[in-house]
């Protein structure tokens, strides 16, 4: 078991690698702008050509890529082109919000969606399940600037239960944090929700097409009891698979969702570092998304080699 | 209470089979949604060939009196935030969702498919090369992919094409991938490449024929995630450029009406939702095994 997640590990650095190369190649092939960005329009063509050097730009692009490798590996990922600071100064600022978000809408989407996957999965073919099969369909592809906006329309606009568009900033308590989180996981949940209660349906069907369900079937058990009992423990795997990879899918989303909502996490950071062409900033933000998409699937491979008899005595 | 019947959308199981058969619900195999759905799809379809002579008022044109003006009779839509009509702004503006993301899901499950059936028909060094290669790329979320590729290049009509084709060809290619590893080892693959055929016959006659619904199907897919992934990144700022307009970007430039509860915001977005619910749900009334593929496809 333990050569098996080890293993796994290592093909995951492997493939950070690589996105790092390719994120790198696609960011770098106009390394020019970096010096003329910090120095303003009025710059002479001395005054950047001098600062190129400086910052190493005109050195061949395989040493630059060593050189933020290293620095991201070090955790000194460079100095930010819009305002001057060290681009893990600015991250470490944003990313405990974003992660407070994930994980406020995580803990929203995981119970319902689970709640739901496994509910038509023990009627298939009811009018529940196909209700919830076309209803979740639908979810799937709904843009969430859509559920951000008819959820101002009516929480904020309407009702006046919530404030438009403002984040804000942190006070304790329970109701300031409603009041400024509701929304904001409300539109990154409508998705994620729909996609994990599909992929968990999935994941306990295939289970229920396995022989020892038949067994149980013929033994007399009632559905609840062959879903919950027999065909749940088998389906935890892939269920957790599914549950990784539809929160995954909060990384995307958060970039539309904390731009809406003005909201000071690592994604909107992304979005302006985009718009002010802060390439170091910028890399180091994808990075940190590839990091986390990487680590969601990598928990999921080890809980399903760890949940399985087979896999867990190799 | 009769057992879990094993619903049309999955592999019958062997055992189980014939014994839920007779009891199984005549599945409607063409249903309401079904039909809803190609409604939506023929309705876009026709408003992204047609929508500039159904527009009543040019796409710049300034004609209401007011900005954020309500749904009225002579602006069925309202107006936007320079007086424009909403409705003439969509009907140009589907074009651009429409069209960029034909292109691209076009362009991505084409390569998809062709890489999927090189990897086949090629040895192991190569089918295992190009799978770790596009599966390391499906590790950067589309959106974050597509924002690094604007930062690096700009944003200009080709590029969004291109980015997006990119973001899906991984996901197109492993389906492609897994029909084609599958057909390869049928019977008449085998006499084919026994009769001598070269590997790009066998690919191309004899295993793409096969595949053809199934990646149908998932082109389907692919076409909603591009119209999403292109529409989440106008509505950034960071797409389709002005003075051309896309559906999201016009729910972006009307923002500023969402806290009056304009209509000009919620419309757009609604306009996206029933182009991409519409695709969804033909895609799933389509018969046989298109239908698993929704299941566990990630946006």
């Amino acid at each position: 078991m333990a050569i098996l997640i080890v293993r796994r590990v290592g093909i995951a650095l492997l493939t950070l690698l690589l996105v790092s190369a390719v994120i790198f190649s696609i960011t770098a092939v106009l390394p020019g702008d970096a010096a003329q960005a910090a120095l303003g329009q009025s710059a002479t063509p001395e005054m950047i050509a001098a600062l190129r050097a400086q910052m190493g730009l005109d050195d061949p692009a395989y040493l630059r890529y060593l050189r933020w490798l290293g620095g991201l590996l070090t955790g000194n990922p460079g100095q930010s082109l819009a305002n001057n600071r060290p681009v893990a100064e600015l991250i470490a600022l944003r990313l405990p919000r974003s992660l407070l978000l994930a994980g406020a809408a995580a803990a929203v989407s995981v119970p319902v969606a689970l709640t739901t996957g496994i509910l038509s999965a023990m009627y298939p073919g009811s009018r529940l399940d196909r209700l919830l099969s076309t209803a979740t369909l639908a979810m799937i592809a709904v843009p969430e600037f859509l559920v951000a906006t008819v959820a101002v329309l009516i929480f904020a606009v309407k009702l006046h239960w919530l404030s438009a568009l403002s984040y804000v900033p942190d006070t304790p308590g329970i109701a300031p944090f409603l009041r400024a989180y509701t929304m904001p996981v409300m539109s990154l949940s409508f998705v994620v929700i729909a996609q994990m209660a599909r992929m968990t349906r999935a994941a306990v069907i295939e289970q229920v097409s396995q022989p020892y369900v038949e067994m149980a079937i013929l033994k007399g058990a009632r559905p609840a009891r062959i879903i919950l009992r027999h065909a749940l423990p088998n389906a935890a795997g892939p269920i957790v698979n599914a549950m990784a990879l539809s929160l995954s899918y909060l990384l995307g989303g958060a970039i539309i969702v904390e731009t809406i909502f003005n909201y000071p996490g690592i994604a909107s950071l992304m979005v302006d570092a985009v718009t002010n062409r802060d390439i170091p900033l910028l890399q180091a933000c994808a990075m940190i998304f590839c990091c986390a998409y990487l680590i969601l699937v990598l928990l999921a491979d080890v809980f399903a080699i760890v949940s399985s008899p087979k896999l867990r005595r190799r | 209470m009769s057992m879990p019947v094993v619903s049309d959308q999955q592999p019958a199981p062997q055992g189980v089979v014939h014994r839920v058969r007779f009891r199984r619900r005549r599945p409607n195999r063409f249903s309401i949604a079904g039909l809803v759905g190609s409604a939506l799809v023929i309705f876009w379809s026709l408003v992204a060939l047609l929508g500039p002579l159904l527009a009543p008022h040019g796409v710049g044109a300034i004609v209401a009196d007011d900005s954020f003006a309500p749904m009225t009779v002579q602006f069925p839509l309202g107006s936007d935030y320079l007086g424009r009509d909403v409705l003439s702004r969509i009907l140009y503006g589907a074009r651009y969702t429409v069209g960029l993301a034909l292109a691209a899901a076009l362009l991505a499950s084409t390569a998809g498919t062709a890489l999927g059936l090189f990897a086949t028909v090629s040895g192991r060094w190569i089918d295992e090369t190009l799978s770790r290669l596009l599966d390391a790329l499906t590790c950067i979320p589309s959106k974050v992919f597509a924002l690094v590729m604007v930062a690096g290049f700009g944003s200009s009509v080709p590029l969004l094409i291109l980015t997006a084709a990119l973001s899906y060809l991984p996901g197109a290619y492993r389906i492609a991938r897994s029909l084609a590893v599958n057909l390869n080892v049928m019977e008449y693959v085998q006499v084919a490449r026994a009769r001598g055929e070269g590997r790009a016959h066998i690919a191309c006659f004899e295993i793409l024929p096969n595949m053809i619904h199934p990646m149908l199907a998932d082109f389907g897919l692919r076409y909603v995630f591009v119209v999403l992934l292109l529409s989440g990144l106008s509505f950034l700022g960071l797409g389709v450029q002005p003075p051309a307009a896309d559906l999201g970007s016009l729910v972006r430039e009307n923002i500023s009406g969402l806290a009056d509860g304009s209509p000009a915001v919620i419309m757009p977005a609604l306009a996206i939702a029933t182009l991409t619910i519409g695709v969804n749900l033909l895609i799933d009334s389509l018969p046989g095994r298109a239908r698993s593929l929704t299941q566990g496809a990630l946006r």
